[in-house]
């Protein structure tokens, strides 16, 4: 495990290179033996496919990215900026896709709680679910050198979230990182779990995937908050897999990134169960991010909603393909979806793309896009009362985006969001979603 | 000191146009004369698309529409070169005759916000919460309004009477000392109308000053203005007392029209 984990080639290199040594486990050497060949035939994605048809990751191909060392100095002085272990039940800490534990707060468990390093001991769940979703998430699964497992058992409530934090640091090369995590729930449990991607400096490339499995009953809280370095490349496969009478809550966050791709998948297979997917994009810049969201509907009596938002600035550019699909048989579907996107500039360019792809009668299935530019009318309308133009603006901003992130129960990351959006928008410091009232429709879903 | 030197007006318009702001923009306001005194409350009649919420808008400040000539003073101040927020923080008040509904932002949050930018502007210290809540809760009781009117999102899902009872509960809050009402009287029941029009009288003052847009007579019974204007064609075309109103509800605009084609 620890020579796969440790790949010295490039990426770029790896294209002609054999399979890296394996760890000697069958079961895994031949997954990755299986992702490896997978990776090798199809290469990187090209923008003549549909899916990959508006993110162009030729930068990424042609970049020699290698694998960073672990950097445990350079971790700990940026890991204060991302933690939040005093309010989780458990951090588990990486830095450069390896794991950190003396950086990580594992002590105290309880024993419902299973934490631990996939490299340690993989778990034969491992790429059950992300099992060629794409070549990106191959390249992970024949490349990760580390990653987390957890595991919460049958019927057990975990009261504080789980915090897993990937951590890059600036190296003297292009570092590449393939972070992997498995999350075992159990029927009847109930988590919330935060993932977290991040960095201050440097132009490396984060190559993510975490599969879920959620039992029957369980009750899951995923979110997702991506604040890498604004150099930086994000790209991470996300599925999930619900059993009867799940109720699973995804939030993803794009705070940072220069180029990020997440796709998530989540497929209801059993019934009553219900999903929410929700979604915040916030960038400026030339910046770009592109989710692409599928909802599987392979039972009956599931409920599933998403909601996306993006806020737009400079240059940048947003892309949100939804998918829904409901599987034959898959009767009394309700499946609605929402994607808004506000342009606070001329320049600044959103490809929404909803996509219903229903096999059966007796469904609901709906979906909604808006984007365009601030409503000059309720800027006009907040000024008529004396409040400043610019301030205006910014609050109307954080307005919007607060729609999503009010919906966020984990307070951390819902803090997180907040002192970001502040600190963008200019607005005060210590501004809360709380304060600015007005949850009317807030809370419906999630 | 003669009558005529210490009379200083609290509005003077004179000769304003304007247009619509976009190329080819069509001529809406033009060459509007008003004069309204510290202490007076006027009421402008008109027809639909005959300039008078434009008036009231051009008055606030509205981008959408350009200004092409004429002047307006306030307290001796040239309003046309504030900002918006400038106008408001000096004391004017827009009710808008269709108020814009904020998802995501509490009538509290923002009215807080609102209250502090004009005391700020005027030296007064800010409010804290308890100073704000207690005003707040003041000017609900005057209104008759439901508490959970400060926590919802501004007017988002409001019925037509409740927002404009939330105007003018925002105007009662801010104070001002313009109010431009904006055919307040729509979309409310007898009742509501009623209540409005108390919080208006509320707001008359010797040193204050009210202008009222409206289509119809029936907001003038609970406001008595001292001043009624008939607007046509992006004009003040005659001007009377409270019985100018009254035969305007009775004789429709189409007699101005002819009187003055005769002319």
């Amino acid at each position: 495990m620890t020579q796969l984990a440790e790949p010295t080639q490039s990426v770029a290199c790896l294209f002609a290179a054999p399979v890296p040594t394996l760890s000697g486990i069958t079961w895994l050497d031949d997954l990755r033996r299986v992702a490896w060949q997978h990776f090798q035939e199809t290469g990187f994605p090209s923008t003549s496919e549909e899916d990959w048809r508006l993110t162009n990751l030729a930068p990424i191909a042609r970049t020699a990215f290698r694998p960073a060392a672990i950097d445990l100095a350079a971790g700990r002085e940026i890991l204060g900026k991302f933690t939040f272990a005093a309010d989780a039940a458990a951090e588990m800490v990486f830095v450069n896709g390896l794991f950190a534990p003396t950086l990580s707060s594992l002590d105290h468990l309880p024993a419902s709680l299973q934490i631990s390093s996939l490299a340690k001991s993989p778990h034969e769940q491992l790429g059950r679910l992300a099992i060629h979703a794409n070549a990106l998430a191959n390249l992970n699964t024949a490349a990760f050198a580390d990653g987390a497992m957890v595991r919460v058992a049958k019927s057990a409530t975990i009261p504080r979230p789980i915090h897993l934090l990937f951590l890059s640091t600036l190296a003297d090369h292009p570092a590449v990182s393939h972070p992997r995590t498995l999350i075992l729930a159990e029927p009847n449990s109930e988590f919330a779990i935060v993932e977290t991607y991040a960095g201050v400096h440097g132009g490396y490339f984060t190559n993510a995937v975490t599969e879920i499995f959620a039992g029957d009953d369980s009750r899951i809280d995923h979110n997702r908050l991506q604040q890498e370095s604004h150099e930086a490349c994000h790209i991470s496969t996300t599925s999930v897999r619900m059993g009867r009478g799940t109720r699973f809550v995804s939030h993803s966050s794009t705070l940072g990134g220069k180029l990020t791709r997440n796709d998530l998948s989540v497929l209801l297979s059993g019934q009553y169960g219900q999903a929410t997917v929700n979604g915040l994009v916030l960038l400026d810049g030339t910046r770009h991010c592109d989710n692409h969201t599928l909802l599987d509907h392979a039972a009956t009596d599931c409920p599933s909603h998403e909601l996306y938002k993006h806020v737009l600035a400079g240059k940048s550019t947003g892309v949100f393909a939804g998918k829904i699909l409901v599987r034959p048989g898959s009767q009394k579907t309700d499946s609605k979806q929402t994607s808004k996107t506000l342009l606070l500039s001329d320049d600044a360019c959103m490809n929404s793309q909803p996509a219903l792809e229903i096999y059966a009668d007796d469904v609901k299935c709906t979906h909604g896009s808006t984007t365009g530019p601030m409503d000059e009318e309720q800027v006009f309308y907040l000024r008529s009362r004396g409040v400043q133009h610019d301030a205006a603006r910014q609050l109307l901003t954080y307005a919007f985006a607060a729609d999503v992130t009010r919906r966020i129960k984990v307070e951390p990351v819902r803090r997180r969001l907040e002192d970001y959006m502040a600190q963008q928008q200019g607005l005060p410091t210590d501004l809360r979603i709380a304060d600015l009232g007005g949850a009317n429709e807030a809370v419906v879903n999630s | 000191m003669g009558l005529l030197e210490s009379f200083v007006a609290l509005l003077e318009i004179k000769d304003l146009r304007a247009r619509v702001a976009a190329p080819g923009g069509k001529d809406i306001l033009k060459g509007v004369n008003l004069t309204i005194a510290a202490g007076e409350v006027h009421a402008i009649m008109g027809k639909n698309g005959s300039g008078k919420s434009t008036l009231a808008q051009v008055l606030m400040g509205r981008d959408a529409y350009q200004v092409t000539g004429g002047s307006v003073h306030y307290k001796g101040i040239d309003l046309l070169a504030l900002s918006t927020e400038e106008r408001a923080r000096e004391g004017v008040f827009l009710a808008f005759q269709y108020p814009v509904e904020i998802p995501g932002v509490s009538t509290s949050y923002f009215l807080k916000a609102a209250v502090n930018s004009i005391r700020k502007h005027k030296k007064l210290p800010e409010l804290d919460s308890v100073a704000f809540l207690k005003l707040v809760r003041e000017k609900m009781a005057m209104l008759k309004m439901d508490a959970s009117f400060m926590n919802r999102a501004i007017n988002e899902g409001f019925s037509g009477g409740e927002k404009k009872r939330n105007e003018i509960f925002q105007m009662a809050v801010c104070d001002p000392t313009l109010s431009l009402m904006d055919e307040t009287d729509s979309g409310l029941d007898i009742d509501a109308l009623r209540i409005v029009a108390e919080g208006a009288n509320r707001l008359r003052g010797p040193e204050r000053a009210i202008l009222l847009i409206t289509h119809y007579q029936r907001l003038l019974n609970y406001i008595t203005p001292d001043v009624v204007h008939v607007m046509l064609n992006g004009r003040i075309v005659r001007s009377g007392d409270k019985a100018l109103a009254l035969e305007l509800e009775e004789r429709g605009y189409e007699w101005v029209e002819k009187e003055l084609a005769a002319v």
